[in-house]
């Protein structure tokens, strides 16, 4: 057990020894120790009762849950639902706490504890057995007649291999059933579609922003096109958020000139880093803020990133007043929006 | 009928009928006027209680125009909802410089404020201090105004507005003590970072539908412990604590032997 203090002997061991040193020596049973109640009838006498206590808390608190169930309703107020709630959790907690900590204090004090060993056996077989087997198995072999039935080598084989394809080709075609990335450049935006205010679908006349106003801007479709399946995946690539500036902190390269009216401009919500709605705006700083990663777009400057992961700035939505007042979007975003893929470019 | 219309060349006409004008105006003046009249006074009175404390106490950042400088923001045309929330939560007068004016103890009583807000008022036209009825939430449908707090306000506020953190030491405050009228005069004015709600893009019903459903939150949560409803941080914390501490207990209670 101790260090060998001969560094020569210890090389000897290394050396020659290799299959006994993968042998752990068996350690054997440890002294086996009496508990409290094993020695003094009293501490048993003790521990019995605990067991006892534990259980009877355990009955209790079954008898309380069914009580509780009885006699506290919940009201519809949210206060009623919370007590009765905790009143039923309470005294299920009780009755199965107390089972289990009867049942392990029970285990650990009064239960024998006298440490038992059964050996493994061994994992070969005999050598007699396993030759039977093998005899078994040619023998099934040369009986089924497969070596010398080439056809019937060929269907089994045939059917086992295409059998998989019942699986495989459904799993494939519905995951990869549309490689249709097209559908990622667009957004039902499209040149005259009004804005509307998302949920409600009221549509927004420049003259309703006052500066400093913040409008959550979804596509003015009707109400029953809301309400459909493709709407929520729509809704998810156009939202808009529309804010009203004063037109003299409003910073507009030439081109763009024209796609903010009376400093009203409108961005894509998504964020350019990995898709979160971006709707976290400050007034003051005139900064948008990406919940997710604190990404922080300067709306006033074109929407571009001024701290935080994202790479591009916000795509903006052209919008321009028609003939009532409303506002409406000139054209589709220019660009895709939200993160980048792969063949967000080409 | 035509004994008037066969005297109305008589030449006494033009004096009759000027007297008869005259006693009508004078008529109408004396049951119409000192209604009006009282109220202008009172109101008349408030704002230059208001002036005088808007000097002593407002003037010298905002100016004693109300015009503001650099940093400070004009008073011309905020309305007395502006007052009111900002005055009435204690956010002004400032006590410090900070990311942000924080609510705190109101300076001013209830009285004292309105006159303060009627004096702002009376400089320009801007959004007004709602009514009792505009505020009530037992009025709103909690189920719409949650609606237009996820869409509006969550992002910032929280789901159920127990606030959360902006950048540089802003943030957004929980809105869990707010009264529902200073709840109302802050969507409408747009405090600070707050951007504005106005009545366009959050119609007067819709602010109460908010309301309710804010009020709502304030029953607490019908599962139990909603541990300031903040989200991922503060559970997370009681699970990992609490939760896995407590496994890992009952597993070293149980492995271990019996004394």
């Amino acid at each position: 057990m101790s260090e060998p203090k001969n560094p020569e002997n210890a090389v000897d061991v290394a050396g020659t020894g290799a299959s006994e040193l993968d042998r752990f020596p068996d350690p054997g049973m440890h002294e086996h120790k009496l508990r409290m109640a094993d020695k003094d009838p009293k501490a048993a006498k003790r521990a019995e009762a605990q067991v006892v206590i534990l259980f009877v808390i355990s009955i209790v608190g079954t008898i309380g849950m069914l009580i509780a169930y009885f006699a506290i309703r919940p009201e519809g107020t949210t206060a009623s639902v919370r007590n009765a709630n905790l009143a039923l959790g309470l005294g299920m907690f009780f009755a199965l706490m107390g089972i289990g900590l009867a049942a392990v204090h029970w285990a650990k004090t009064l239960m024998s504890d006298h440490e038992k060993s059964e050996d493994r056996h061994a994992q070969r077989s005999a050598d007699d057995v396993r030759e039977a087997a093998v005899a078994v198995l040619k023998e099934g072999a040369a009986d089924s007649g497969i070596a010398r039935r080439p056809v019937l080598q060929g269907a089994v084989v045939t059917a086992l291999a295409l059998f998989p394809l019942t699986i495989v080709v459904p799993l494939i075609s519905s995951v990869g059933g549309d490689w249709d990335i097209s559908k990622f450049k667009h957004t039902i935006w499209k040149p005259g579609t009004r804005l509307a205010i998302d949920p409600t679908g009221r549509l927004i006349k420049a003259s309703d922003l006052t500066i400093g106003s913040v409008v959550h801007v979804i596509p003015d479709v009707p109400a029953e096109e809301r309400r459909s399946h493709h709407w929520i995946a729509e809704k998810a690539k156009a939202i808009v958020l529309l804010v009203r500036l004063d037109p003299a902190i409003l910073k507009e390269t030439e081109e763009r000139k024209s796609w903010s009216y009376d400093g009203i401009v409108a961005y894509s919500k998504i964020c350019t880093h990995v898709g979160c709605p971006v709707a976290l705006y400050e007034q003051q700083t005139h900064h948008l803020l990406c919940p997710c990663h604190q990404s922080t777009f300067d709306v006033a400057d074109g929407a571009k990133v001024v701290f935080g992961p994202a790479k591009r700035p916000l795509p903006q939505l052209p919008i321009m007043v028609d003939d009532e007042g409303y506002l409406v979007a000139q054209d589709d975003f220019d660009e895709p929006v939200g993160p980048s893929y792969w063949e967000r470019l080409k | 009928m035509k004994a008037l219309a066969a005297r109305r060349h008589h030449r006494f006409t033009p004096v009759v009928l000027l007297l008869l004008a005259l006693l009508v105006t004078g008529g109408l003046y004396a049951a119409l006027a000192p209604t009006s009249a009282s109220a202008d006074t009172a109101a008349t009175d408030d704002i230059a209680a208001g002036e005088k404390l808007f000097l002593a106490n407002c003037a010298t950042c905002h100016g004693v125009n109300a015009e503001g400088r650099d940093e400070v923001p004009s008073l011309i045309g905020v309305g007395s909802a502006a007052v009111n929330f900002q005055v009435g939560t204690g956010r002004m007068p400032m006590a410090m410089n900070g990311p942000q004016a924080e609510a705190k103890p109101a300076q001013f009583d209830a009285k004292q404020t309105s006159q303060l807000a009627a004096y702002v008022a009376s400089l320009g036209p801007g959004p007004s201090t709602p009514t009792a009825e505009q505020v009530d939430p037992a009025l709103g449908d909690p189920s719409m105004g949650a609606q237009i707090f996820r869409t509006n306000c969550a992002m910032c506020h929280n789901a159920v507005g127990a606030g959360g953190a902006l950048s540089e030491g802003k943030f957004a405050p929980a809105l869990t003590d707010t009264t529902p009228t200073h709840i109302y005069e802050a969507m409408l004015t747009g405090p600070q970072s707050m951007p504005v709600f106005n009545d366009a893009t959050i119609t007067p019903e819709e602010k109460r539908d908010v309301i309710a459903y804010l009020v709502e939150q304030r029953e607490g949560s019908a599962g139990g412990l909603d541990l300031g409803g903040i989200g991922p941080v503060s559970e997370g914390l009681w699970i990992w604590i609490v939760g896995i501490g407590s496994l890992i207990g009952c597993a070293v209670w149980i492995g271990a032997k019996s004394s």
